[in-house]
């Protein structure tokens, strides 16, 4: 039963990847390997595994799928963990709880699968099971968020760098506004969270010493509720005319920023320029109609990447404790360009 | 002296007390401009911004009176929210009037539907309110994730945008929204037995049903009213970014409405209640959110903020606290030279009991 489950995932994986690379024209496709074998890959996924064939079994424990930003994340997990890329993938959404997670992944060792890659709902937590991967001599490659245990119980890590993002972001503020006098109000996102924390540091350091000044920084939670109702508090407080810049830390904060300014009366991108982290649909939507002036990527193609870790790490080759994925940043002509050809 | 026997002067005097706080520290806070006939300013947003509080508390302070509560109103948002608006962008014409009236009609229903679950659970079945309605607050988001399809789904509906975001006459939307079903509320609890049916099936249902008071029916609607004003809480909530967010749709309103309610007056043990508390404490609470972006708190003081000021709210309405007080300005009076001040370990407790109850 488990099996056949897993070729209809494995199915609609592939079905997605398909769908991806059709709307694809431009070069910029992270996956060129579309699924043409569709038929053959679902019949087999039942049958050869293990030492026995080639193929490399994978269980994967992502945290849930709380955002469309977790979605495209799983899907390109998915598609580069595909039979024709020689994996079997064993799929486990934890729903954000932690302690789900953790048993997800010791069931992965009870299964004897080949590697581990986990995106960990949260730091804590994972010194015994990761012991116990080890123990059974099961490479852990972790994905997107990282853990505090110690980096021997892990082969790798990839994902981003917050912080760079924060510094892609405020490096192009300065150059754009920083010989002017320009007030910005800040939209953070969850007090806290890594993401919040570390683009606020690299965006502060980026713009220092520039005519930009900070006049406020409240959170919004990520949201766009949030950031709407912030931003309506800001405009209240300093006037449309008292404020000239919003950074936010994630699109969805700088869609209920632009609401609140249409709102107010007054033209987002234009009276009140939007710097945004993430680029999901939306928001590069609004990127291409001109409501936001820049956004910095969080790319969720992670898939790729993870693969090739896995491929390494069991191939015995030496590879190092942290990668970071590069992220790309668009403003608004380079938006219009790549928006058709955005897999999410 | 009458004026502070009323039940409603503690929390009035919370709500203005908190206001003028603000308007002295920041003039800001009370500025109010006209704009093609009408009125912006933060003393409108929080007007407009109240509405889903106000609804869901309303709905809550029903719920409360009959010894319940309803944990499940967020969920219940978050589901009405998914409901209209994938209604919406599934429709060939997602800005004509009869799409988006069938997309309200349907989420209002379907939230209804799952009000009447709850009140089913409680009063049929007899399972705690808590448990019964935990049972929603937790599957509900997993339904609206399913009925988006796990993203946040956004529609261009000029309609259904007017909801939270238009303005009538002078005022936004929301607001009248708000007002007309207080009003309702207020004139059917009111004006008709059932308020006092209600109360009565609050303070003692065994008694009540011996009576010949038909408890069942009361509870069972008293949910489902919830449900129904949740339902439009989400529409509102949902118009007001013209998104359906499941993951955050309603996120702990439960609890903010249970605080409203508590603020207002009401009692968490069932019986007497108040709308016009509601309101007040549903104010309260909206006014104090924007206190903490206009005093420039750092987010990550903000909760410490805003738990300090519902402490010192909850204390000043305390009867115990006014006994004290009472008490120690008679000993004042007497001995000149000083009396003790109000003990602090009692006022503490007594102080930190509320808060539990409130949270």
């Amino acid at each position: 039963m488990k099996k056949r489950f897993l070729s209809t995932f494995a199915l609609a994986g592939v079905a997605a990847l398909t769908m991806a690379g059709c709307t694809t024209e431009t070069g910029t496709t992270t996956d060129d390997s579309t699924g043409e074998s569709t038929e053959e890959t679902t019949t087999e996924a039942g049958g050869g595994d293990e030492a026995a064939s080639d193929v490399i079994t994978v269980g994967f424990a992502q945290t849930g799928a709380e955002s469309g930003w977790r979605s495209a994340n799983t899907e390109s997990m998915q598609a580069a963990f595909s039979e024709e890329n020689g994996f079997e993938l064993i799929f486990n959404a934890a729903d954000n709880d932690p302690a789900a997670q953790i048993s997800a992944v010791r069931n992965f060792i009870n299964q004897g699968v080949d590697a581990i890659v986990i995106a960990p709902v949260v730091e804590d937590g994972w010194d015994d099971v990761l012991q116990e991967a080890a123990s059974a001599e099961i490479p852990v490659i972790l994905e997107d968020r990282t853990v505090s245990a110690s980096e021997d119980l892990y082969s790798s890590w990839v994902g981003l760098d917050f912080e760079a993002e924060g510094v892609k972001a405020g490096e192009w503020a300065a150059e754009q506004y920083g010989d002017t006098e320009t007030k910005m109000v800040v939209l953070e996102g969850t007090t806290g969270s890594a993401p919040a924390n570390d683009r606020a540091a690299g965006f502060s350091s980026a713009i220092e010493g520039t005519m930009i000044e900070t006049i406020d920084s409240q959170t919004g939670d990520f949201t766009r509720d949030g950031g709407k109702s912030v931003m309506e508090g800001y405009i209240a407080n300093y006037g449309v005319d008292g404020i000239d810049l919003v950074f936010a830390h994630n699109d969805d904060m700088g869609l209920g920023a632009i609401e609140a300014i249409e709102a107010a009366g007054a033209v987002p991108g234009e009276d009140i320029k939007i710097i945004t982290i993430d680029a999901v649909k939306d928001g590069m939507q609004a990127l291409v109609d001109g409501k936001i002036n820049y956004i910095v990527e969080c790319n969720p193609l992670l898939g790729d990447q993870a693969a090739d870790l896995v491929k390494k790490v069991l191939a015995g080759e030496e590879v190092d404790k942290a990668y970071y994925v590069e992220d790309q940043a668009f403003d608004q002509a380079a938006a219009a360009e790549v928006i058709d050809s955005r897999p999410y | 002296m009458t004026l502070l026997k009323h039940r409603l002067f503690w929390p009035v005097a919370a709500l203005v007390t908190l206001v003028v706080v603000n308007v002295i520290a920041n003039p800001n806070f009370a500025k109010v401009t006209m704009r093609d006939g009408d009125l912006y300013g933060n003393p409108v947003t929080i007007l407009r911004e109240s509405a889903p509080l106000m609804l869901v508390a309303l709905g809550m302070t029903l719920v409360i009176a009959t010894r319940g509560i309803d944990l499940s109103v967020g969920a219940v948002m978050a589901v009405s929210g998914a409901v209209s608006l994938t209604i919406i962008a599934d429709s060939p014409d997602p800005g004509s009037l009869g799409t988006v009236t069938v997309a309200i009609v349907v989420a209002v229903l379907v939230a209804l539907v799952l009000g009447a679950w709850n009140g089913f659970l409680v009063s049929v079945l007899g399972i705690q309110p808590i448990i019964a309605t935990l049972v929603l607050m937790l599957a509900g988001r997993g339904v609206a994730l399913l009925i988006t399809g796990g993203a946040i789904t956004t529609v261009t509906s000029a309609p259904y945008k007017f909801l939270s975001n238009g303005y009538l006459i002078l005022l936004p939307v929301a607001f009248f929204i708000w007002v007309a079903v207080v009003a309702i509320v207020a004139l059917v609890e009111r004006r008709t037995a059932l308020g006092m049916l209600t109360e009565s099936v609050g303070i003692n249902p065994e008694a009540s049903r011996l009576a010949g008071v038909r408890s069942r029916g009361i509870i069972l609607s008293a949910y489902m009213v919830s449900g129904l004003l949740a339902g439009v809480a989400g529409i509102i909530n949902a118009s007001n970014t013209m998104a359906a967010d499941s993951n955050n749709a309603g996120y702990l309103i439960e609890l903010y409405a249970i605080l409203a309610v508590v603020l207002g007056g009401t009692s968490l043990m069932g019986g007497k209640f108040s709308i016009a508390g509601t309101v007040i404490g549903v104010l309260t609470v909206t006014t104090l959110d924007k206190t903490i972006q206009f005093f420039g708190v750092p987010p990550a003081q903000s909760p410490v903020f805003f738990a300090v000021v519902v402490v010192i709210v909850v204390l000043v309405q305390s009867p115990r606290v006014h006994a004290w007080g009472r008490a120690a300005s008679a000993r004042m009076r007497r001995t000149p030279s000083g009396g003790e001040p109000p003990t602090g370990p009692g006022a503490a407790s007594a102080a930190k009991k509320r808060e539990e109850v409130a949270a």
